[in-house]
């Protein structure tokens, strides 16, 4: 059972979507590893700013334009802090995870040439997969991949080997979205560095469950989203070691990213708004920035301590159900079950909770290489976040009892 | 049966139903009841796009009449897939091709499933529709 004080009731009370009913039931959300709920005081810094200085920013001379700046690269700071990067300058803004990625794959290009290797591991995200193959095709690099075992961890052995002088980057997720394992990822930069490769961290998943320090894993790039961690969708981050960003070409053209323009020959600007080409998601980062800060009030260490209750108490509450089997059972993992039940399909059990207010993803999560590793279509996937409680796992429970019995 | 009476034969039927568990039991109990395809044709050629789980349509002509068999993976799906057999299997495929499909809305089909789900239904009506017009124009 759950231990702690934590005050989740207060919390919830933050979450004005938590109140309400989907399909006459109280919604039930445990769909947090896609995107998670947005708190009150999220949405009034966002209602603040469209209602009080909405403006562009780093150009007009007026004051509403100096307000939204200000607030704009305060955030900057807030997520420098957070993450403890060096730099304010090597947080650059983005649309999200996939748009941070792009932009290294992008950048990558000059840098590599045919016969070089880049390593991902088995069990990335769709949005990890493609923009490396995409890579690949244009330089004629070789893709390597890290294999993992049943329990859904890399095996570290494997990687050692795969390690070569021609290796130029190495991407892995810190947490698997599909399985919630936490990669042992200081254990792969430094393998990395060891043969000059250069090694970019999606933090999309471990973001909102624990703090990244960039400078103590010694992380050339990181990534993370703000839609994942109490904040809106299409804003989010790219951490990048200075040395790095400066070693990478623009990714895209247009104002903001520029010193200079002539017809002849345009300077670009100096970190970070080399790589933040137009009107950027100005209320989105400062919105992350608030996100930011409800969350570290509440206190990370706090926040994965709840939620790895409700992650024991769930996997032993589901696994008391006949049948039901967890893919992804490394020892460290965040709060993601992702399970089927014998002869059932994951969409017909997704649509009966659904009925029953409860969110939960179904499919293939985005990560079809660790669909196929099973041998299964896809799973349902219950994540949790620090408002969710006991109770709703209870229900959970209950449904897929009852969807069980509808479908067997 | 002119697709129309077997359409609105079935608005009837669920007009009975009290809420959604039944509606969905009674799916169910379609999806289990829905001749099986045959194995042969459960190719990757005869899978429905757009659905999020897999459909296998086979649509095959006897004599003026197209005869649809089909497979999912998952039983709702399946339950879904076995009332469109039943409005559009053994109809000419002129007829298929000049159906409405407003009895989906009727029996609360689209309302009640999940949007991808009724995305998936969108193309499964579709692609009925495609084989029929492909074999109005063997006919022809």
């Amino acid at each position: 059972m759950v231990r702690t004080s934590f005050d989740v009731k207060a919390y919830r009370d933050d979450f004005p979507i938590l109140k309400r009913e989907v399909n006459n039931n109280p919604l039930v959300y445990f769909d947090n590893a896609a995107t998670s709920q947005t708190p009150k005081q999220v949405i009034e810094t966002i209602v603040d700013y469209y209602s009080n200085y909405n403006a562009n920013i780093h150009r007009g001379v007026h004051s509403l334009s100096q307000e939204a700046t200000d607030k704009y690269e305060d955030a900057r700071i807030k997520l420098q802090h957070h993450f403890n990067a060096a730099n304010a300058h090597e947080i650059i803004f983005t649309s999200g995870t996939t748009h941070s990625i792009n932009l290294v794959a992008n950048g990558f290009t000059s840098l590599i040439t045919k016969g070089d290797e880049i390593i991902v591991s088995a069990m990335e995200h769709h949005s990890n997969i493609v923009p490396w193959q995409m890579l690949c095709e244009r330089t004629h690099a070789v893709l390597k991949v890290i294999p993992m075992n049943q329990e859904g961890e890399l095996l570290m052995d494997e990687y050692h080997k795969l390690l070569t002088d021609r290796t130029k980057l190495v991407f892995c997720n810190h947490v698997s979205n599909a399985l919630g394992t936490v990669n042992p990822i200081k254990k792969i930069i430094d393998a990395a560095h060891n043969v000059g490769a250069a090694v970019l961290i999606d933090g999309a998943q471990a973001a909102p469950h624990l703090k990244a320090d960039v400078q103590s894993l010694d992380v050339d790039f990181y990534t993370a989203s703000a839609h994942k961690m109490c904040g809106p969708t299409g804003v989010g981050i790219l951490y990048g070691k200075e040395e790095w960003l400066n070693k990478l070409p623009p990714y895209q053209g247009g104002g903001e990213m520029i010193a200079e323009v002539t017809f002849e020959k345009t300077t670009y600007a100096e970190l970070p708004h080399k790589f933040e080409a137009g009107t950027p998601n100005i209320c989105g980062g400062i919105a992350f920035g608030s996100a930011l800060d409800y969350m570290n009030g509440i206190g990370f260490e706090n926040i994965a301590a709840y939620e790895n209750e409700l992650l024991e108490y769930g996997t032993a509450e589901l696994l008391k159900i006949d049948g039901l089997r967890i893919y992804g059972t490394a020892k460290e993992k965040t709060s993601v079950i992702s399970f089927n039940i014998d002869g059932v399909h994951p969409y017909d059990i997704g649509s009966i909770l659904d009925k029953l207010g409860i969110a939960v993803r179904t499919g293939h999560h985005c990560a079809q290489p660790i669909m196929d590793f099973y041998k299964i279509p896809g799973t349902v996937r219950a994540s949790f976040s620090f408002y969710n409680t006991v109770e709703e796992i209870d229900q959970l429970v209950e449904g897929v009892k009852k969807a069980k019995a509808m479908l067997q | 049966m002119g697709i129309k009476e077997i359409q609105d034969d079935i608005v009837d039927e669920f007009s009975m139903f009290e809420d959604w568990m039944q509606r969905y039991e009674y799916m169910i109990e379609l999806g289990k009841s829905l001749p099986l395809i045959n194995e042969q044709y459960k190719t990757d050629d005869n899978i429905i796009k757009g659905c999020q789980s897999k459909v296998w349509v086979h649509a095959e002509l006897d004599q003026d009449k197209l005869v649809f068999t089909a497979d999912s993976d998952a039983i709702i799906t399946k339950g879904i897939i076995a009332i469109l057999i039943r409005v559009f299997s053994n109809q000419k495929p002129q007829d298929i091709i000049d159906a409405n499909t407003d009895f989906i809305d009727e029996i609360g089909l689209k309302e009640h499933l999940s949007p991808t789900r009724a995305n998936g239904l969108v193309s499964m009506v579709k692609q009925l529709k495609l084989y029929a017009v492909a074999y109005q124009t063997q006919l022809n």
